[in-house]
């Protein structure tokens, strides 16, 4: 069998003893969650920390909380206002992604968040896995996602051990794709990560908190722990997620479609489209995005957004599936995620 | 999932012992169920043993290589490295086929895909193992690699094997029973076609294991999660390792799945068997999910090119096959697997001229083999798919078109296969029925479509693998004095039931209980040979062997239960653990008290039984493979939806019958026409082996997360009807279920997705990416069809000619290039007289009048 290499296994229980003891490792160390994607990569020899620091007893970081004004957050990094409403989910990063999807809160505020959490692989994985760690996923790739033997065989590639992406050799990038299921939502929803490092704290968007890089594919410092994810105002927007796979589980996304609006009556006043699975970063499409800002999501403004997103989704072939297909798909599956919002558009 | 059992009206036969049977026909639980459930059942991986080291292999990195020279020091020094073997320590040759002795235990010259095992070493510790074997250095000389069909026709240097007949082709063959021409000639309507079938994996539940110990008075025992025990013990180990058959014994544990991938001898069972011989340790290996890609011997890709001819009723006047069969880098059952590829083309529907060319190449991949179905689902999609095109061509009903010509009964092919029972048409009947078809088919709206398929299946390969003239299947009875039943068998459960089938036969036999029962299997040392499980031989060829043997047992209790009852042994019946009078129940003995009257009368009451096919009535070269002493046969109705905006596909139900001739236990059947119809559905619409041929010609997805297999949530809705139509060489009518089921789902589907949207998918697996394709060729007018154009060029040898029974063949081939021959080394096995069949159960057995029993 795949067995993993030895390491040390630390636990801490407080945030601050996590931070400490990360930054005590070095670029060795390595924070876990739910093990689920760090523990087969470290079989496959392709993620190689020599410590691992367990966030799994750390105090506060599991948690499903209403943000309301009088909350110590009232006010954030960017400066927004301060009165926000009581109804705010704030969702600590240890959340399950079962506890997520199962949620009743997040489902009657956020119920496409409980949607992309209930996609994501099989309901053990998801008993599991975590928010902080899907947010976080490793880049994916048919190259890279192998045992040692196998890379070794086609001399490894550049997102380890090797020097050559081989999914396209003459780039000087590497092209794993970000095949996470809520990271598209997040930043369609502009949900704000927290950051915690040795420094304190900082917010980001989420949209700023990736990379289009399979290598460097977080802005995140390496001290810094993903500790809570703030879900904007539920009010007066929609959002759906759409997800393409081979199988009904299992499967992480070889397309993702996330898709916000938020409705001024009948009308679309403002809109964020995100791919996932097409790039090394969930691809926010501002122009699908704009061709329904304005509009009461005619079909013809639908037709318009998904050929808008079509265009600049440009999936590589290092997945399931033929690229092609992919790219094609963009269109289907941004159609149909805008004829869902369609559907509930207020009348 | 619904399900429908074929109820008495079913049965051919209302033959009264019929209803009299207590446990055969009977729902039960399998014997090995409790402890599968409870996972108490051992497996290989679950055995240790005191001082047991542990095994990694070195695979190679390269397609295709010279071994220039390898250096084993440094792992050798690593502490805690016991042994270290490269192909020098295991030179000989060892192979399935007599014809096909290309395999080695570790590469001794030349590598010949990814993955083939070069070094192995043995440790102290799995972490240990591996760490060394990383410490192998190997110099390979680069060989150009053979990545295709169309690679192996056009280089025929370098050769992957030396013995392969042209070039890269291993294998070449052409039949002809009749000449097609003249039934071309007479046809109203000829269609070509070409078809490819993909190439899919087992993905067995349990990955390979085998342990072995080399005792200090010099014998070996091999315990390995093999469906073949027999074969390993004579085929591999006595024969690479040089030690006397005598002084091995194998014990085939039971396999967590095998479906075709634990039936060669395996490399790393002969390695872990020398490694135990030379540390004087127990010594194991598992290996890896990866691993058993690389041991594959899975389901062969084979482009076909059909052409049938027809009558305006569908009447078939000649049909023409080509098939071409990607093998990958050795032998394994591959010569088999091509002709199977033409072999059973002929037991559905009468077809009077046949002729069919097959050829199997090598590659540079993962060497193929048999899986569910060995070599038949391939010609089956590509003969199912053209006729539903002929049926349109021709206005006429598929289905209707089908029943119409069915092969009858007691049939002598033009291929010299001999037909018993056939069950097809009631199959056909019932689905069509059950579906609603007449409602459906060319009715349902755009994008909705169902399709109809049918198919045979052997059971049983009715010639051994080598020439030999032994039964294929022994059993040795024992009745216990204190009422228990032991039954000794070669055969070896690899979750298919067949520990059930002989508990069951044994309580039905010996009027016992199931858990008087005691079945011991698989192991060379104390139980006759079975060959093994493959080719849906063993519930016919055991369930033969174990009747005779509990006719004889039984004939040694009735002399003295008779005796002492004072009535005639043959009104004996044995039932409810009781020996008694037919025309009196009240006059008996307990069963107990019946073996122990015999036990002390005639001593311990030991019997043996064992079972040897018909003789093959084809003696033309090639005739061997088909043969069988019963065929099975299935008909599958698929509904599918089809979005036509992405081509994804979703079988919503299949609708399948499948003629089981007599259900020993009808919830194993239930579960194996089930799990056909899971496997069969995967290779219809997602399942390949898939290899860069850019990179090294690797394997691009050896794990079960990105080999896409269905998830119970693409599992389709399955609605089982058994028919029951006895064969009389089947033991209480008995023939196969395990592989039959699966061969008529991908052609079900393929037509269903034409029925749905008009496009042929003409090659498996189905997927969204080909239907999309096709939908837009035909959007602009273009072929609606996604599928090979062309059948290469290929050197044909010489035609075999064979005049068919209705021309006044014997079976045997004009002039002297087809007569049959023994293999190079091998003796000829002597024909024999059907004479000397054991007499099947449910026909001449001495207790079937017990119609009074309670």
């Amino acid at each position: 069998m795949l067995r993993l290499p030895p390491f040390t296994y630390l636990q801490p229980t407080t945030l601050k003893q996590a931070l400490r003891m990360k930054s005590d490792a070095g670029p060795d160390g390595m924070y876990v969650a739910g093990g689920t994607d760090l523990y087969p990569n470290m079989k496959r020899r392709h993620q190689e920390p020599k410590v691992v620091v367990a966030l799994g007893r750390v105090r506060g970081l599991r948690s499903i909380r209403a943000d309301g004004p009088t909350g110590r957050r009232a006010r954030d990094r960017s400066n927004r206002p301060t009165a926000q409403p009581p109804n705010r989910l704030v969702l600590g990063a240890m959340t399950t992604l079962t506890e997520l999807a199962a949620h009743p809160h997040v489902n009657a505020r956020y119920p496409v968040v409980a949607r992309a959490a209930e996609l994501i692989s099989t309901p053990l994985l998801r008993n599991m896995g975590t928010l902080g760690g899907n947010l976080c996923l490793d880049t994916r790739c048919n190259y890279y996602n192998q045992s040692y033997e196998w890379r070794k065989a086609i001399h490894f590639c550049m997102k380890k051990d090797g020097d050559v992406c081989w999914v396209a050799p003459s780039s000087p990038r590497c092209w794993a794709v970000n095949s996470s299921d809520l990271a598209p939502v997040m930043v369609a929803l502009d949900a704000q990560l927290v950051l915690a490092g040795p420094k304190g704290e900082r917010v980001v968007p989420a949209g700023r908190f990736y990379n289009n890089d399979g290598i460097n594919y977080l802005t995140k410092q390496l001290d810094e722990m993903l500790t809570e994810v703030r879900l904007p105002d539920p009010d007066g927007w929609d959002a759906t997620y759409h997800k393409l796979r081979r199988r009904g589980a299992f499967d992480f996304p070889v397309l993702g479609v996330a898709v916000w609006v938020r409705w001024d009556g009948a009308r679309v006043a403002d809109a964020r489209i995100v791919l996932g699975a097409v790039a090394s970063l969930p691809q926010e499409v501002p122009e699908a995005a704009r061709a329904i800002v304005g509009t009461d999501l005619s079909i013809e403004a639908v037709e318009a957004s998904a050929l808008a997103a079509f265009k600049p989704s440009k999936p590589m072939d290092n997945t399931d599936f033929g690229l092609s297909w992919r790219k094609e798909m963009t269109r289907q599956f941004v159609k149909r995620a805008l004829l869902e919002l369609r559907e509930r558009r207020p009348s | 999932m619904a399900n429908a059992k074929g109820g008495p009206a079913e049965r051919r036969t209302s033959d009264r012992d019929a209803f009299a049977r207590r446990v055969v026909g009977r729902p039960h639980r399998k014997v090995d169920a409790v402890a599968k459930v409870l996972g108490s059942t051992r497996f290989a991986d679950d055995l240790a043993l005191p001082r047991m080291l542990y095994t990694r292999l070195l695979r190679s990195p390269h397609p295709h290589a010279r071994i220039v020279r390898i250096d084993t020091s440094r792992a050798a020094a690593l502490a805690g490295v016991k042994a270290v073997l490269t192909g020098q320590d295991l030179p000989v040759a060892f192979g399935i086929l007599p014809v096909s002795q290309d395999e080695h235990a570790l590469a001794v010259d030349k590598v010949r895909y990814v993955g083939d095992p070069v070094a192995a070493v043995a440790a102290t510790s799995e972490d240990i193992a591996t760490a060394a074997v990383d410490l192998i250095d190997v110099e390979y000389e680069l060989l150009t690699p053979i990545t295709s069909l169309d690679d192996a026709l056009r280089i025929h240097e370098p050769r992957i094997h030396d013995y392969a007949k042209h070039g890269n082709l291993q294998k070449v063959t052409d039949l002809e029973f009749g000449n097609v021409e003249t039934g071309f000639a007479e046809a109203d309507h000829i269609r070509e076609d070409v078809f490819f079938y993909e190439g899919s994996t087992h993905l067995p539940m349990e990955q390979h294991a085998a342990l072995a110990e080399w005792s200090p008075d010099g014998k070996l025992t091999v315990w390995a999660s093999t469906q073949t025990p027999h074969y390993l013990h004579q085929r591999a180990l006595a024969r690479v390792l040089s030690v006397p058959a005598s002084r091995i014994r194998v014990i085939a544990c039971p396999n967590g799945g095998g479906f075709g991938g634990k039936s060669d001898p395996m490399n790393h069972e002969v390695v872990v068997a020398k490694l135990a011989m030379v540390t004087g340790r127990p010594v194991k290996i598992t290996l890896t999910r990866e691993e058993v890609f690389y041991c594959h011997r899975g389901r062969h890709p084979v482009l076909m090119w059909v052409k049938t001819g027809v009558k305006q009723d569908g009447a078939i006047t000649a049909m023409h096959f080509k098939s071409l069969l990607d093998g990958g880098g050795y032998g394994s059952y591959g010569v088999a697997s091509m002709y199977y590829t033409g072999a059973l083309q002929t037991v559905t529907y009468q077809v009077p001229r046949y002729k069919f060319q097959g050829a199997r190449a090598f590659t540079n991949k993962a060497p193929c083999g048999p899986k569910r179905g060995h070599g038949t689902p391939q010609p089956r999609f590509a003969l199912e798919v053209q006729l539903d095109k002929i049926a349109e061509d021709l206005k006429l009903d598929p289905a209707e078109m089908r029943l119409r010509h069915i092969v009858p009964p007691q049939t002598l092919t033009a291929n010299f296969l001999r037909v018993g029972s056939v069950g097809l048409g009631a199959c056909i009947r019932k689905v069509v029925d059950g579906s609603g078809w007449t409602t459906k088919f060319r009715q349902l709206p755009h994008g909705r479509g169902v399709g109809l398929a049918c198919s045979s299946y052997i059971c049983g390969a009715g010639v051994p693998i080598y020439w030999n003239d032994m039964p294929q299947s022994g059993v040795q009875l024992k009745l216990d004095r204190g009422g228990g039943v032991t039954v000794f068998c070669g055969s070896t459960d690899i979750g298919q039931g067949s520990d059930d089938v002989l508990a069951t036969i044994a309580a039905e036999m010996l009027g016992v209980d199931l858990p008087d029962v005691h079945v011991v299997t698989a192991d060379t040392s104390l139980t006759p040979v079975d060959l093994g499980s493959y080719s849906s031989r063993v519930t016919l060829m055991t369930g033969n062997a174990l009747v005779q043997a509990a006719e004889r047992a039984r004939e040694i209790v009735a002399t003295y239960a008779a005796a002492k009852l004072e009535v005639p042994p043959h009104r004996l019946v044995f039932a409810g653990r009781r020996v008694f009078d037919g025309g009196n129940s009240e006059r008996g003995v307990t069963f107990v008290e019946a073996v122990q009257l015999a036990e002390a009368a005639h001593g311990t009451v030991v019997t043996v039984g064992s079972y040897r096919t018909p003789t093959a009535a084809g003696r033309y070269r090639g005739a061997g493979v088909g043969p069988s002493p019963a065929y099975s046969y299935s008909t599958a109705v698929a509904e599918v939806d089809v979005d036509p905006d992405t081509g994804i596909v979703r079988v919503e139900r299949i609708w399948i019958a499948h003629d089981v001739g007599q259900c020993i236990n009808p919830v194993s059947v239930m579960g194996q026409v089930e799990g056909s119809v899971y496997m069969g559905l995967g290779e219809a619409v997602m399942e390949e082996m898939p290899y860069r041929d850019n990179r090294n010609l690797m394997h691009k997805i050896p794990s079960m997360l990105e080999y896409k297999s269905p998830t119970t949530l693409e599992m389709c809705d399955v609605v089982t009807y058994l028919v029951e139509d006895p064969d009389p060489n089947g033991p209480f009518g008995a023939k196969e279920v395990g592989q039959g089921p699966l061969l008529p789902v991908p052609p079900a589907v393929a037509n269903a997705v034409y029925d749905a949207v008009g496009v042929r998918i003409d090659e498996v697996p189905i997927t969204p990416e080909k239907v999309l394709r096709a939908l837009k060729d035909k959007t602009k007018g273009g072929v609606p069809r996604f599928g090979p154009t062309r059948f290469p060029e290929v050197p044909w040898p010489e035609p075999i000619r064979v005049p068919p029974p209705w021309e006044g063949g014997d079976g045997s081939a004009l002039g002297d290039a087809g007569r049959q021959r023994a293999t190079a080394g091998e003796q000829p096995r002597t024909r024999r007289s059907d004479a000397r069949q054991p007499a099947a159960a449910g026909r001449a057995s001495p207790v079937s009048d017990r119609e009074d029993s309670t």
